[in-house]
């Protein structure tokens, strides 16, 4: 795959432009169509054909997977958090109206932290997966 | 429809990859037919792109063609009793779109009209998705953490056993 130049080319343009939309999307979301869960996907696909085109070796060195996994724990732990804090604000769990003395900037705020905390494990998670699938498959 | 009917009938496994990442792809533009551009948006990415990449690394070790078999009656049987049951069920919905139907006269409303003051977002779906089914969406992002943990512990852990 590494000889094709035209794929290495598009896809060298490519990638960052998917990277730019997934951040878009990510925090955009609240305006527009999308959120944390798609933004993670289309991160992770960005991620995704820089391995298919320049190799499993070469993407793990850009992205380890130590990152990974402790992104997909950290993810998950950021959403549980925001709800402990709601929690120790005085209000339910995950009741963002307790994150802030104003209600809807404490909805603001939390929305935030979990679509942050979603994104974060979904990207992870999709790469971590397709690295294990293509790690097993390579030998 | 004629893409369905083709992954269930073809034996080429990496011509079924491919006629199953185009069904996604359908499924995503019905989708933005009806209005739902959030879902259409979740079926392109994930159904369309990274499903069928790891459907194509799953083929690596195992064979191209399916072997042909005996056709298998009753599974065939159990699926079409199951459809058809679906089918009938589908006669007692209301049709869709019509303003007086039960979803639309229960929380919706609420959400619509009210959404705007209590949590000042524009986007509904992303105010009922992250604060007022925050339960149900850290079940969706535990399960795909549990998910990714489940193949890494199953695959992955056992190389690194291997290794030393």
């Amino acid at each position: 795959m590494r000889d094709v130049v035209i794929l290495r080319v598009v896809a060298k343009f490519l990638i960052p432009v998917i990277m730019l939309f997934a951040l878009y999307v990510q925090f955009h979301g609240e305006l527009g169509p999308g959120g944390a869960f798609q933004a993670g996907v289309i991160l992770a696909s960005a991620v995704i054909l820089h391995m298919l085109v320049f190799g499993l070796e070469t993407t793990r060195r850009v992205v380890p997977v130590a990152w990974l996994r402790a992104g997909a724990v950290l993810g998950a732990l950021l959403y549980g958090g925001t709800g402990v804090a709601a929690l120790v604000g005085g209000g339910n769990y995950l009741d963002y109206d307790a994150l802030a003395a104003d209600p809807v900037a404490g909805q603001h705020l939390g929305i935030i932290l979990i679509e942050l905390g979603v994104g974060l494990t979904v990207a992870s998670t999709m790469v971590l997966l397709v690295f294990t699938f293509a790690e097993r498959t390579r030998r | 429809m004629i893409t369905a009917l083709y992954v269930a009938l073809s034996r080429d496994l990496l011509a079924v990859i491919m006629v199953f990442s185009a069904n996604s792809l359908l499924a995503a533009g019905m989708f933005m037919v009806m209005d739902a551009p959030d879902v259409g948006f979740t079926e392109a990415a994930v159904g369309a792109g990274v499903s069928t990449i790891l459907m194509l690394l799953a083929l690596r070790y195992c064979a191209r063609h399916e072997r042909p078999g005996r056709p298998q009656w009753l599974p065939f049987a159990v699926v079409a009793l199951t459809g058809a049951v679906l089918v009938w069920g589908t006669m007692d919905l209301p049709p869709v779109g019509e303003p007086g139907n039960p979803i639309h006269l229960h929380v919706a409303p609420r959400y619509l009209q009210e959404s705007g003051q209590e949590i000042g977002i524009p986007n509904v779906v992303t105010s009922v998705l992250a604060s007022y089914r925050g339960f149900d969406t850290l079940g969706e992002v535990i399960v795909v953490f549990t998910a990714g943990l489940g193949v890494w512990l199953l695959i992955g852990a056992r190389r690194r056993d291997e290794e030393q």
